[in-house]
């Protein structure tokens, strides 16, 4: 067992992958000989050789393009996409065919893939360089659309990914990449895909979040705490397919829920687990649910990002109006 | 100023238009049963077209992309092909993927709405009709180097019309292929229009083969009309990407006779003068006449030919008919691997909405 972080992580359950599937390969810009922009990658070139970790040539629409080839035809690329900002060129490849290989075909081919890319503000980066655009992909069938919020979600739903006989987008918070540590075993388990993980269990409220978020929304549960509300804390990770039973579940207990993420509001996943909510478990809610997101706005460049980004006093200030709420 | 580089982009042709020979024919045309093969093969892509087009004037089947007059494209590059190679195509390429083992059947399934259509009992690796233009080039590199990876002696054959050369894709694929020296064939069917587009609107370049040339991959340019060439320009390619010298790009040179789709008037945009003039130089009476001159072709030998097509695209129109239709569950059973439970709601509810039998048909 060893304590990693969540760059640390995704690199781990890369090597363990490319070491017991011969299938599995890796390719982008920058990965190879560099290790990747943010060092997911480091030492998998050196180890595995550069025919399974390809430095590609910079053209974000081909990566996509040819790890769909690379997958159809049995092998299992994870393609990564230097930031999210730069994934917009893949969705043609990626709603067009990754989504639709397996029904188009009737099952004849395939597109086992993953295309990793690290989302988020936070970290103070350029322009273009903390978007959060999960939603695009959470609309879209045939898709899963995951984001792990911890190191050991990282390591275990990244080889799940990786298995997973259908495309995955895996979106990895870059400011998460090296905030905190956490024992990671190497073991090669994965975790679930298509579940809800309840970081904290709580009677009062529940907190739905995804991603970086779940800092401010465990913080936000912490003071929550210290003035006597217990609140439930779920961490969503699979955002397509959703698995409402567990928010349902747990807002049936609570009766109180507030949804909190950084991407937009404005047709956000939180809007799709609200109308779940409304659609499902209208009758056990006390209050009307709260979102607290990213504002509708162009994400903003470094000096604004901290009042872009929901804060722990406005998740707190939704959690007192939901909890106020008669 | 020095110059640094220079290129030069042939044109091969073996028979012209009234097939004769305009230089001594490769050897797999010494056989006249070869090239009678190829020739029932357009033969019977032509009335596969014919009968589609008037399917669909009659409501039986969609929207439908006539290939007439660019049969040999298909045709010439499938016939070359090993059954373990891989056809990437675009949506205009029914008579090469009728070599391939497609069946008619299949094509006018797909053609008419019904999902089933992209089942390919037949090649069962090869990929489904590509729509969105040129996107397929990057599914061939990659596929291809799966191949390489895999020292298998496998090829990817990638068809594509002009307008394909216009995209993005099609240039992002070309050029990793040439980096990455991938047993891949690109094979653009130059048929001249993209809809109303004619080819000199959609490049400033002499040819297209030479848009391989910046990426550092062979290109070379052939008449598409004639089948042999096609063929001839397809081994060549497949021989080199097995021996690990890398992608071609072939620029097969023919014209598109028909409209774009079924849903398209080519009157409106281009002069029936010259389409009429084009018809001089299509690929099937060209190779009957080459046939005919060495005396492996005849009157009779044709009309049993046609009978024997005609009967052949009835059987599969008669056997499209009577393909039950499918529920709404074909929407859902190949989505993903496993239906995840979030959708089984949505499944029951097309369940219980469907149409029942004998309503309409699905």
């Amino acid at each position: 067992m060893a304590e990693v972080n969540l760059v640390e992580a995704v690199n781990l359950a890369l090597a363990y992958e490319l070491e017991h599937d011969p299938d599995v390969i890796v390719l982008g810009e920058d990965i190879g000989v560099n290790g990747g922009v943010f060092r997911a990658t480091v030492g998998l070139e050196a180890r595995f050789g550069a025919g399974r970790i390809i430095d590609t040539p910079l053209a974000e629409a081909a990566i996509a393009g040819v790890a769909i080839g690379m997958a159809a035809v049995g092998l299992k690329p994870v393609a990564e996409i230097q930031f999210t900002g730069f994934m917009y060129p893949t969705i043609d490849q990626i709603i067009n065919h990754a989504a639709r290989m397996r029904n188009r075909t009737r099952g004849r081919l395939s597109c086992p893939m993953v295309l990793r890319s690290p989302s988020g503000a936070g970290i103070h980066a350029p322009e273009h360089h903390s978007e959060s655009p999960e939603t695009l992909f959470a609309h879209v069938p045939g898709l899963r659309m995951v984001i792990p919020s911890s190191p050991a979600r990282a390591y275990g739903l990244l080889l799940a990914a990786i298995r997973d006989p259908d495309p995955v987008i895996f979106f990895e918070p870059t400011r998460l990449y090296r905030l905190f540590k956490q024992e990671v075993e190497n073991n090669g388990e994965a975790l679930p895909l298509d579940a809800c993980f309840v970081l904290r269990e709580g009677r009062d409220l529940t907190l739905v979040s995804w991603g970086a978020m779940l800092q401010e929304t465990m913080a936000a549960a912490d003071a929550l705490a210290a003035s006597g509300v217990s609140a439930e804390v779920i961490d969503v990770a699979t955002l397509k397919p959703l698995d409402l039973a567990v928010i349902l579940e747990s807002v049936a207990k609570t009766g109180r829920c507030v949804i909190v993420h950084e991407a937009p509001r404005t047709v956000g996943c939180g809007a799709e687990i609200a109308a779940g909510l409304a659609e499902y478990g209208l009758t056990s809610l006390l209050a009307p649910v709260q979102r607290v997101t990213g504002y509708d706005v162009v994400v903003p460049l470094p000096r604004l990002e901290h009042q872009y980004m929901p804060s722990v006093d406005r998740i707190m200030d939704a959690a007192r109006r939901a909890l106020e709420y008669a | 100023m020095t110059t640094v580089a220079t290129f030069e982009i042939g044109y091969t042709q073996f028979i012209d238009s009234q097939g004769e020979p305009t230089q001594p024919l490769p050897p797999f045309a010494s056989d006249p049963a070869t090239l009678i093969a190829l020739y029932r093969a357009m033969v019977l892509a032509r009335a596969f077209d014919a009968k589609a087009i008037a399917l669909q004037r009659t409501g039986k089947i969609g929207t439908f992309a006539s290939a007439l007059g660019q049969e040999a494209v298909g045709v010439g590059a499938a016939s070359a092909m090993r059954p373990e190679d891989v056809l990437v195509p675009s949506y205009r390429d029914h008579p090469g993927q009728f070599v391939r083992g497609v069946t008619m059947v299949e094509s006018l399934l797909y053609w008419g709405g019904d999902e089933r259509g992209s089942g390919f009992a037949g090649p069962r690796h090869d990929f489904a009709n590509c729509v969105p233009i040129g996107t397929q080039v990057c599914h061939a590199v990659g596929a291809a180097y799966a191949f390489k990876l895999r020292r298998e002696p496998r090829a990817a054959v990638c068809l594509l019309g002009d307008g394909g050369t216009s995209r993005g894709d099609f240039y992002e694929g070309l050029n990793i292929a040439g980096v990455w020296k991938v047993p891949v064939v690109l094979i653009v069917n130059n048929n001249q229009w993209a809809i109303s587009v004619p080819r000199s609107s959609q490049s400033a370049a002499k040819t297209l083969a030479q848009k391989a040339i910046a990426a550092g991959v062979e290109g070379r340019q052939i008449d598409g009309n004639d089948v042999i060439a096609v063929r001839h320009a397809t081994e060549e390619a497949l021989a080199k990407a097995r021996a690990g010298q890398g992608p071609t790009l072939i620029e097969a040179l023919t014209y598109r006779l028909g409209d774009h789709t079924t849903a398209d008037d080519a009157t409106r945009y281009r002069d029936a003068e010259t389409v009429r003039e084009q018809w001089q130089y299509e690929p099937i009476a060209r190779l009957r006449n080459c046939l005919a001159r060495r005396g492996a072709w005849d009157k009779d030998k044709e009309e049993a030919l046609q009978r024997e097509c005609a009967e052949q695209v009835n059987r599969a129109v008669d056997d499209y008919l009577a393909v039950p239709p499918h529920g709404p569950d074909a929407m859902f059973d190949y989505l993903y691997a496993t239906l995840p439970p979030a959708l089984e709601e949505q499944r029951a509810m097309a369940r219980r909405f469907a149409p029942r039998a004998g309503e309409t048909r699905g």
